[in-house]
């Protein structure tokens, strides 16, 4: 029964994996870009972008479409708009990750002012937030999503190691202003995209459950 | 928020010779609500309508165990007169039925029939009812016509003021937007919307979105038994059994 339908939601899905992928490779890129110094990565992660905003154009308009011509109900209507949802996210994860690689051009060729390990595992952990939601959304693992929504606590921890440091740094010597608030910069880009990683893992709670931070939305 | 109760159905089976097709059926309906009651083909959703105002028993091999009650009397008692249980019972069947004669003699066949010969109290019940149905515009200057000279949606608009034209208290209807087009459709469903004000109304709807639509209330049968009942958004948004859920969603089998 309804194989047309099914086939279209393993399409969604596919697709949903496919730009959670992307979005992934993107954070990563940014990451690699800005502890290396490497401009053209940097200038790639800024291109990819385009990429990014088409797959959501995409995965909205098969959203829409599902909607149109099935009226799906219950599991099935919180599973599609759920994904509505989500992809805004993800694509504003995109816009974070060229953000971060715009000052990381802006920032090439002077050596930092400190070691970026916390920045780095700030990229770490949001992009295993990532594919982790995107993972708990495919197996409808409402565990996983709740873990996911969890380790936003991390990220946020990290940003404020980052900024006392910076804070620091500045004290220690004025000069360090200029770079070290490009830096803060970086790390609530990345802080960021942990808070619209915890999103896409909230959606994902809905899409299993029906509610949505607590509260009954359908 | 909650209305009084107007039909109370209680341990209800019902039988045609020994296949039973209704089983302990409980269910409460609400006056002035719209309660869907859907499932897939050969669910007893039609013999369940058709026990409300004892239509069932027109068949000669049906019979009824259990209870109905229609504000709180039993309408199997032996003093209960069936014809004016009917009459506050109405109902309106899956394909339009309208009688070989005029509009307006479609309209006052029953009142005529039951008593009511002066013209200007036919006139008023006529255009009150056809109102009600929302078919007044259509044909106010044309009810001496045949009503069979209407399209399939008047014709069943029809067919509900025939019913309304009876002053009924509840109004049963047995799928009866099947075979219509959208814009028919939407205006039956407008003037029941509109009916509940007035009246109690068990629909059977002709597709889960037509329930999702028009319903407060919605009632999900399968094989003679009830599986699930509630509020229209809850049982559309969560249903709580994994049949209604197969069901609704279209992955039924």
């Amino acid at each position: 029964m309804r194989s047309r339908f099914d086939e279209q939601l393993k399409e969604l899905n596919d697709s949903l994996i496919e730009m959670g992928q992307i979005v992934k490779d993107a954070i990563a890129a940014a990451d690699k870009a800005l502890i290396e110094q490497d401009v053209e990565l940097a200038g790639q992660v800024i291109a990819v972008d385009d990429d990014i905003d088409k797959a959501e154009k995409d995965i909205e308009s098969l959203c829409l479409k599902l909607l149109l011509l099935h009226h799906p109900v219950a599991r099935d209507l919180r599973l599609v708009s759920s994904v509505l949802k989500i992809i805004t996210d993800l694509e504003r994860i995109g816009d974070h990750a060229t953000d971060i690689s715009e000052l990381t051009i802006l920032l090439a060729g002077m050596p930092y002012i400190k070691n970026l390990e916390h920045i780095s595992q700030m990229a770490s952990v949001t992009m295993k937030m990532v594919t982790g939601s995107i993972d708990a959304f495919v197996k409808k693992d409402l565990a996983l999503a709740n873990e996911i929504i969890e380790m936003d606590d991390i990220v946020d921890n990290l940003f404020i190691m980052v900024k006392s440091d910076m804070i620091d740094l500045i004290k220690a010597d004025p000069d360090n202003g200029d770079q070290a608030i490009d830096l803060i910069m970086v790390a609530k880009y990345f802080e960021r995209i942990g808070d619209h990683a915890t999103n896409v893992a909230e959606w994902v709670v809905f899409s299993i459950t029906g509610s949505h931070k607590s509260s009954e939305i359908l | 928020m909650n209305k009084p109760i107007k039909i109370v159905i209680n341990n209800f089976d019902y039988y045609y010779n020994k296949k039973q097709a209704l089983y302990k059926l409980n269910l409460e309906i609400q006056a002035n609500e719209i309660l869907s009651v859907f499932g897939p083909a050969n669910s007893g959703i039609t013999t369940l309508l058709r026990s409300l105002n004892r239509l069932a028993e027109l068949n000669p091999e049906g019979r009824a165990e259990g209870e109905i009650l229609l504000d709180g009397k039993s309408i199997y008692d032996e003093d209960v007169n069936v014809t004016e249980l009917r009459r506050r019972v109405g109902m309106v069947f899956d394909v339009p039925t309208p009688l070989p004669m005029t509009i307006f003699d479609n309209i006052v066949y029953g009142p005529r029939l039951s008593g009511v010969k002066n013209k200007k109290d036919l006139t008023a019940i006529v255009e009150e009812s056809l109102w009600q149905a929302a078919l007044w515009d259509d044909v106010k200057d044309r009810l001496g016509m045949p009503a069979m000279s209407l399209s399939g949606g008047q014709q069943q608009r029809l067919c509900i003021a025939r019913v309304l034209a009876l002053k009924p208290e509840v109004i049963l209807l047995d799928r009866p937007c099947s075979g219509l087009d959208p814009i028919s459709t939407a205006k039956i469903e407008e003037s029941l919307i509109q009916l509940k004000e007035k009246f109690t109304i068990v629909i059977a709807p002709h597709n889960v979105q037509q329930a999702g639509r028009i319903s407060d209330r919605v009632a999900f049968m399968l094989m003679g038994k009830l599986i699930e009942e509630g509020p229209n958004e809850e049982v559309f948004a969560n249903p709580k059994d994994q049949r209604t859920s197969d069901y609704i969603t279209g992955r039924f089998g």
